[in-house]
């Protein structure tokens, strides 16, 4: 490796590192203090293991690959551009995406949840959107539940051999669907109605939260179809390294 | 990049333009708010009031909420760097698979 090479990773890795100390605004959250301690612990409990995990996955791709470094800090980059985009939608409000399904699909679902906890934790210190006592909420929705469909679907999809295209935009759409539904079911969970307990509750959130966000989860669907496609024609060497295969 | 590949991206990104553009036309005088707030009346509807047990750390520190300029400047700058990473890594991987066509032509 040049000494170019080396300080041009140096560069990107720095750039990566930023991608995560910026503020990123994913997706609609959990607002601050809206949900009861016991929940908060609970959910912050569940999504330990997962990010754990995508250390340690982050760790040995990187030390196996340092190419890798690139496709990872275009993953942590498009998250970051596609969260800070508040779209309006059809039902009149404004929501955005999460961005996560792009990573997903690239590193598989826990590298994800660590990328998606840094931006979470300094979106909820300088935007104030979502919150630090509802992190592990949030994260579990939206870094761990919302790539783990995405990575489901994708790779079902390749077991059925349907075009590629299609299957990226599917799972993209479907992940970022999901994560709302998960958050519906976490208000609904510490929110039961009173007349219909944790069901009615989940519909009258999932009322709120899915007309608006079924539009944007096209929308998020199609950029990561397209930002694959583009990857596909200029980085096949790096995706060959992470383990991405072209043709399924 | 074949060309039925930029045909395909190209669609791609102008479907997405107007997924987003047509609502705003559509419900002409909508407030388009945040449906983080929609999340929070939807709270009090269904428990009663309800008195949030902890507020952002940055509201706390500056004794009120990031006033709305700047709230969308911090988003421009996250956008802004997403794209500039985004923009550089392509335009080196574009570059690249350039040159190495020439040194095969050569």
């Amino acid at each position: 490796m040049t000494r170019k090479q080396k300080k041009l990773i140096a560069g990107i890795t720095v750039c990566s590192l930023m991608t995560g100390i910026y503020p990123a605004a994913n997706a609609m959250h959990i607002m601050e203090g809206y949900l009861p301690v016991t929940f908060c612990i609970a959910w912050g409990v569940l999504c330990l293991p997962f990010a754990a995990a995508g250390f340690l996955k982050i760790k040995k791709t990187l030390a196996e690959n340092p190419r890798a470094v690139t496709l990872l800090a275009m993953s942590g980059a498009f998250i970051f551009v596609i969260s800070s985009l508040k779209i309006p939608s059809v039902t009149g409000s404004c929501s955005h995406m999460t961005g996560t399904g792009f990573g997903a699909i690239l590193f598989g679902p826990c590298t994800v949840s660590v990328l998606g906890i840094i931006v979470l934790v300094f979106q909820a210190v300088l935007l104030a959107h979502g919150g630090l006592t509802t992190l592990g909420a949030n994260t579990f929705s939206m870094a761990v539940a919302g790539p783990f469909v995405t990575y489901g679907i994708y790779k079902l999809c390749q077991k059925c051999r349907a075009n590629r295209k299609a299957a990226v935009f599917l799972a993209a759409s479907l992940g970022d669907l999901f994560t709302y539904c998960v958050t519906s079911v976490q208000l609904a969970l510490a929110y039961p109605s009173e007349s219909g307990g944790i069901a009615a509750s989940a519909v009258k959130f999932l009322g709120v939260f899915a007309p608006t966000q079924i539009p944007l989860a096209i929308v998020e669907g199609l950029l990561t179809t397209a930002i694959v496609i583009c990857l596909e024609a200029f980085a096949k060497s790096e995706l060959k390294l992470i383990g991405y295969k072209g043709e399924a | 990049m074949e060309t039925k590949n930029k045909k395909i991206v190209l669609a791609l990104i102008i479907a997405a333009i107007l997924i987003a553009v047509i609502p705003l036309f559509a419900l002409k005088g909508a407030e388009f708010g945040s449906s983080d707030d929609a999340g929070s009346v939807m709270v009090e509807k269904i428990h009663g009031e309800y008195e949030p047990w902890f507020s952002p750390v940055l509201e706390t520190l500056l004794d009120g909420e990031l006033p709305g300029e700047v709230e969308s400047l911090i988003f421009c700058v996250q956008t802004g760097i997403g794209v500039g990473i985004l923009a550089f890594c392509l335009g080196r991987m574009y570059e690249r698979k350039k040159l190495c066509k020439e040194d095969e032509a050569l």
